[in-house]
């Protein structure tokens, strides 16, 4: 087991640098000349000059990959050019609300995808299996700012009946905090939804089609044991890793819904940052985000092998 | 229903008695493909025909019937600019309909070859693509789609080749997984057998069979294309304005939600919203017709 | 209705009436099974034969009640021990699968619920009868010593993927048995295991039946195997029952054309290629749920006249105890034989010049945590124009030693493989063209073997162009001529594999291996994958084609009856060793090797003739952790006391002109043996 998990680490290790530097390659290679971008198009030559060696970006393309990523190793994830401090304290800021947005989603969206896909398996071809699996591709094509329009509209404007932005002022109790949270949650879960859905759909789908569900329904047991015991313990496997792959797009969605709810998340924070061409605010929360999806898929990974005792066994042999 | 059992399978025998029906005509006997083709080929003729079908010219300002509610006149209304919703809508379709399926085809032509590649030769050709294809998975397409595109500045052909290139590596790994299954397959050794070079194999041989999931993965990248496109145009990367565009429309004017102009955001959401559902159609019963 | 069995003074356990399961597929109805009718009396165990398509599983699976999605029983009734099985509620049905039916099917391995112990999964079925968690567990526990699990502790802890298929198979019987059933269906429970491993469970089951008195519906496509399990027997051909009866009658005395036909295919004890070609049933199975009217054989039967296609036939009392559907059941054992013309065969006693060398030819895998011995140090040579059997259970290496030979798979440094004196490249991409053409094979299974995207015109002109160089009008010709040996017509041609039944589609491969003009073709199984009134066509089509092109066969199969029939030299291989190689005869008559003679016995045979003389006990061992000294020692019962089996492994020696064996007894002893065994076993 032990070396199953360091393995699996070793691989992540290994992509999370080349994320790295496909993330460094992008933010300080493509753009040119950062002190012209910081400084505008009227700075004197000698100005950008000055600036590009303060910031280092005058010294050899893999001496300032390491520098960068020395600093990373060390918790020092540089310094932004919009605000001349460092980054890092802006970053955690920014993860603290986004989690707070994400997990509220993912507490939402795990049962109900789940419950949904369930439901639609086991009425497999009948209306509920239809309209779950039609809506749920609906939902889960429509991007978070459409479907964010819709419900803002439908909520906070027609309804009054919600707060159309997320932020609350300072100090605000964890319920009005809640109920700021809600509509900008929606998005989020319909998207998340049709994926979640569709996975334990088809888990379930192929797990009663199975020859062990036919055994164990043949052994005269009630249709809720062989569904409970037989069926959704092994249909209910693979959703594990959509629901990791998903944390994703849940982030690339944070993106979008931070901005349209107007909250400080960590998607609000890259795009400020890419407007502004902040490059080192941008790449350290590029990369935060790229942590968090290995994070996410290897905890993942880890739960998978542990339920399924065929990997279970191949990973401690 | 006395049936308690989780109920198994179905049979399918119908290929043996009737002889394999073309795949276009179990499409056609599916409502979902109807419906999602009919509303696609609307947004297709809005995409090419717009100027003639829009009723006013969709960058044209009228300042004095600015924020006008949908009235006969303007049945979307109008906008900040007193700029005719409707027609921005109708036009609004072209440029997203253009630049969608043109990065979509990068994107799908490269996956495949680099799939077929590594999918076939696997060993250390594998592993190394295979480390950067996870590589770019880890992070959502539409974040580095815009870290390149803040690199190079927005344009529509950095964002056909931005998202072409996001999508790559995401259709690569659907194809390599089908390859793999086909390596199994004895007609590859017979092949090797004949003394076929790799370029025949892999394209003659190996890619014919992989077509359908191809095909599948071209329609559902489509969607994702859409998405992306749209998104990335609300977040100020994609198309810019004053030319007509769903999601660079909403961006422009979903502020003025608070001042109760619904109209200028709610329709090209709707749009949006109709294109990829009717998208969504479509692919799930092309996925449905193949996998039968 | 003609066909109403006689009413047994008992009620017996299952009595079938009629029965009509029909699938909607696109909207219409297809009645897969038609006019079912037969009874099972107590403790009897009665057996269902049929091919593909036949309807043998949908019958299974509709007497209880767990029909796919789309299918339905139409018409008829279904009762067990005088309870109407189709009239049950949900409860009543729930209690009938616990306490009076079970069912035991094809691949254990899949029966039975990857996350949870097996142990687990048998004490299940005590607690639907009301027993406590416990006492389940220890009656589960119970129920694997009788199905004779050597370590029922350990095995009630293991998860399915850790059992072998064998063991897989007794975990599934005894989930099936635990609960006393009075009625045991098993669907092709031994198809997807070894003979040996077969022959044991075969074994279990018929001592268990008798000693929980259940009765049995025995379903199969094996002939022989409804031969050696079972009383009576009904012949299932598209979904009607043919023929029914005692068992000894319909396969002694059958009278419909069918059963006769499907009779003749298989290849008799003893019989070779060079007795004679075996008898085939021309055409093919029709698609299941085809609408017919008249006799659903008529398209094939050599009997057929008029009415047999304007009729169905009813069910003709034609001996007591046995029905036939068939008007002209009165002729059906002088059924015209469709054989096909003799063909000279090469002579190959003269000929003896190699043309494959194998030697020291040994292949190791690397496996996580260790590494595997497929092969070990074989010597093999294939002469001109004879046929090499080559026997073995899986995991003896027989498809990686074809592998090998083709190029496919690299072999271990200082294996040696030589294709008419010169050396042959372990790399198929370096062989040239000529060796690639010499060698050629066909492989087990059409479907994966032919590109179903491709034309057959496509695929049997690419190794013309390839391996002949030819083009145009000359490739032209010689496509046809191909197509005219392997018994195709023209209008094949445009069509795709998906469009061909699987004996046309073998074909094609078969034309594929040919186009080259080769001097020796591998065939893997090539008739396995095929149903049995099939593989005889394809066997002589084979045998044919030795004659007509001199050409040599690597010829591998598990079936020993069609090895025989087509081996000139055979050889046996068990876990990457050779056991035993020599002329086709002698190997068969013997002496041979304990694991030959283990694995002939095994083997059920139709002549009613008993073979059951050595049985194996356990498992083939892994490959990754091959026994000391022989290989086989942990499974042979005549295992020397004297220690040198588990020490030394046995050179391979001449025991006789050509026959060569790798056993310390000697050759004498083995005979003695042997016969003496064979005398115990025909005595009894």
């Amino acid at each position: 087991m032990a070396r199953y998990l360091l393995r699996r680490l070793g691989l992540a290790v290994i992509t999370l640098w080349i994320l790295s530097m496909i993330v460094f390659f992008a933010g300080q290679v493509l753009p040119g000349d950062p002190g012209r971008a910081v400084l505008g198009p009227f700075a004197s030559a000698s100005a950008v000059r000055a600036y590009d060696h303060q910031i280092g970006v005058d010294r050899p393309l893999v001496v300032q990959y390491l520098a960068w990523i020395g600093g990373m190793l060390h918790g020092s994830m540089g310094t932004s050019y919009a605000y001349r401090s460092p980054v890092g304290p802006f970053i955690l800021a920014a993860i603290g609300n986004s989690a707070k947005l994400a997990i509220l989603a993912l507490v939402i969206i795990i049962p109900l995808g789940i419950a949904g896909g369930v439901l639609a398996a086991l009425y497999y071809g009948r209306a509920a299996d239809r309209s779950i699996s039609l809506l749920g591709l609906a939902a889960s094509t429509v991007p978070e700012f459409v479907s964010g329009i819709v419900v803002i509209i439908l909520f906070g404007i027609a309804l009054k009946v919600l707060p159309i932005t997320a932020a609350t002022p300072p100090g605000s109790s964890f319920l009005t905090q809640l109920d700021h949270l809600i509509l900008p949650v929606i998005p989020l879960v319909l998207v998340l939804f049709g994926y979640i859905a569709r996975m334990a759909r088809a888990g379930t789908i192929e797990a009663l089609d199975s020859d062990y569900a036919r055994t164990a329904t043949l052994k005269g047991l009630r249709k809720g044991v062989v569904i409970r015991r037989h069926v959704l313990r092994n249909a209910l496997l693979p959703t594990i890793t959509v629901i990791a792959t998903q944390t994703g797009y849940l982030i690339g969605g944070l993106v979008v819904v931070e901005t349209l709810f107007n909250y400080q998340g960590i998607g609000r924070l890259i795009l400020t940052a890419a407007n502004g061409k902040d490059f080192p605010m941008l790449e350290a929360g590029v990369l935060t985000i790229g942590v968090v999806y290995m994070v996410a898929t290897l905890i993942a990974d880890v739960l998978y092998t542990l339920l399924n005792p065929r990997l279970r066994s191949e990973a401690a042999g | 229903m006395t049936q308690i059992a989780a109920a198994p399978g179905e049979v399918a025998i119908g290929h043996a008695i009737a002889g394999p029906t073309p795949p276009w005509r179990l499409l056609l006997r599916r409502p979902g493909f109807l419906i999602g083709t009919g509303v696609l080929a609307f947004w297709v003729i809005c995409a090419i025909f717009g100027g003639l079908i829009a009723p006013y010219d969709p960058l044209a300002q009228h300042l004095l019937a600015k924020n006008a509610a949908p009235s006969s006149a303007h049945l979307f209304g109008t906008d900040p600019l007193g700029r005719d919703v409707l027609s921005r809508v109708i036009a609004g379709a072209r440029d997203i309909l253009l630049i969608s399926p043109l990065a979509t085809a990068i994107g799908t032509v490269l996956g495949t070859v680099l799939g077929l590649v590594m999918g076939y030769f696997g060993g250390l050709v594998d592993t190394m693509l295979g480390r950067i294809v996870e590589a770019v998975l880890a992070l959502p397409v539409v974040i580095v789609a815009f870290l390149f595109i803040v690199a190079v500045g927005p344009s529509s052909i950095t964002l056909i080749v931005v998202i072409g290139f996001v999508f790559t590596p995401l259709i690569a790994r659907t194809v390599r997984t089908a390859v793999i299954v086909e390596g199994q397959q004895d007609y590859l050794a017979s092949a090797r057998l004949l003394g076929e070079r790799p370029g025949y194999i892999l394209f003659a041989e190996i890619l014919p069979n992989v077509l359908p999931v191809v095909v599948v993965e071209f329609t559902v990248r489509l969607g994702y294309a859409i998405f992306a496109v749209a998104t990335l145009s609300f977040l100020g990367f994609g198309v810019q304005q004053p030319t007509p565009d769903w999601g660079g429309d909403i961006a422009a004017n979903y502020g003025l939600l608070g001042a109760g102009y619904w109209w200028e955001t709610l329709f090209p959401a709707l749009a949006i919203a109709s294109l990829v559902m009717a998208l969504n159609l479509v692919t799930d019963a092309i996925e449905q017709v193949i996998s039968a | 209705m003609t066909g109403q069995p006689a009413e047994p003074d008992a009620e017996p356990t299952l009595r079938v009436a009629g029965l009509e399961v029909t699938y909607r597929v696109r909207g219409q109805d297809r009645p897969v099974v038609r006019d079912l009718s037969f009874e099972i009396g107590r403790q009897e165990s009665f057996g269902l034969v049929g091919e593909s398509g036949s309807g043998k599983s949908t019958v299974a699976l509709a007497l209880t009640r767990y029909l796919p999605r789309n299918g339905r029983v139409s018409a008829g009734s279904i009762s067990v021990g005088g309870r109407d099985v189709l009239g049950l509620s949900g409860p009543e049905l729930r209690d009938l699968r616990a306490s009076t039916v079970s069912m035991v099917y094809q691949e254990p391995g899949r029966a039975l619920n990857p996350s949870l112990r097996a142990g687990r999964q048998i004490a299940e079925v005590f607690e639907v009868g009301g027993a406590d968690k416990r006492t389940a567990l220890d009656r589960a526990e119970d129920m694997l010593r009788k199905v004779q699990i050597a370590d029922p502790g350990q095995v009630m802890n293991r998860y399915p993927h850790q059992l072998s298929g064998g063991m897989a198979q007794r975990v599934v019987i005894a989930m099936a048995l635990a609960a006393e059933p009075a009625l045991l269906i098993l669907d092709e429970p031994t198809t997807a295991l070894d003979a040996t491993v077969e022959a044991e469970v075969l074994d279990l089951v018929s001592g268990l039946r008798r000693e929980m008195s259940t009765s049995v519906l025995f379903i199969s496509h094996n002939l022989a195997v409804i031969a050696r399990m079972c009383d009576r027997v009904g012949v299932l051909y598209a979904g009607e029952l043919v023929e029914d009866g005692p068992a000894g009658q319909v396969f002694g005395a059958p009278r419909h054309p069918y059963t006769v036909g499907l009779l003749r295919c298989i290849p008799r004890r003893g019989q070779r290629k060079d007795h004679g070609r075996l008898d085939a049933i021309p055409g093919f199975l029709p698609p299941p749920g085809r609408a017919v009217t008249g006799c659903v054989f008529a398209e094939r039967c050599a009997l057929a006249v008029g009415e047999c296609h304007q009729a169905a036939p009813p069910a003709y009392d034609v001996a007591p105890d046995q029905r036939a559907r068939c008007f002209r059941h009165a002729e059906a054992g002088d059924l015209p034989r469709d054989t096909p013309p003799e063909m000279a065969l090469p002579d190959t006693a003269g000929a003896g010049e190699p043309i494959v060398t194998i030697r020291s030819l040994s292949k190791t895998f690397t496996v996580p945590g260790g590494q595997v011995r497929a092969l070990a140090g074989i010597d093999l040579t294939v002469l001109r124009g004879e046929t090499l059997g080559l026997v073995g259970e899986s995991g003896s290496g027989k498809t990686t030693l074809a592998r090998i030979l083709l190029g496919l798979s690299e072999p271990d440094r200082g294996s040696v493989l030589e294709l008419n004196g010169s050396a042959l490249a372990p790399d198929v991409r370096r062989r040239g063209r000529d060796q690639l053409a010499a060698l050629r094979i066909v492989f087990q299974n059409p479907d994966s073997a032919l590109n179903r995207r491709h034309t057959v015109r496509r695929l049997i002109s690419r190794p013309l162009a390839r391996l002949a160089g030819l083009s145009g009008a000359r490739l032209t010709e010689r496509l046809m001529d191909l197509i005219r040996a392997v018994r195709m017509e023209e209008r094949h041609l445009t069509m795709r594999p998906a469009q061909l039944s699987g004996g046309l589609k073998q074909r094609v491969a078969i034309a594929r291996a040919f186009g080259g003009q080769p001097q020796i073709v591998v065939c893997d199984e090539p008739t396995s994958a095929l149903d049995v009134s099939v593989q005889a066509a394809i066997l002589n089509l084979l045998a044919d084609l030795q004659g007509k092109e001199q050409v040599s066969y690597l010829f591998i199969s598990h079936d020993l009856g069609v090895v025989r029939y087509l081996s000139d030299r055979i050889a046996v291989l068990y876990l990457g060793r050779l056991m035993e190689v020599g002329p086709a005869e002698d190997v068969f008559r013997g002496p041979h090797h304990p694991y030959t003679e283990a694995l002939l016995s095994a083997v059920p045979s139709l002549d009613g003739q008993r073979t059951d003389r050595i049985r194996l006990a356990g498992e083939i061992p892994s490959a990754a952790s091959p026994p000391a000294g022989c290989v086989f020692h942990t499974r042979c019962p005549r295992k020397l006391p004297t220690g040198v089996c588990e020490e030394t492994e046995p050179p391979l020696g001449e025991v006789a002109p050509g026959h060569l064996m790798s056993c310390h007894i000697p050759v004498q002893t083995l005979r003695r043996l042997q016969r003496s065994a064979a005398e115990v076993a025909s005595g009894g």
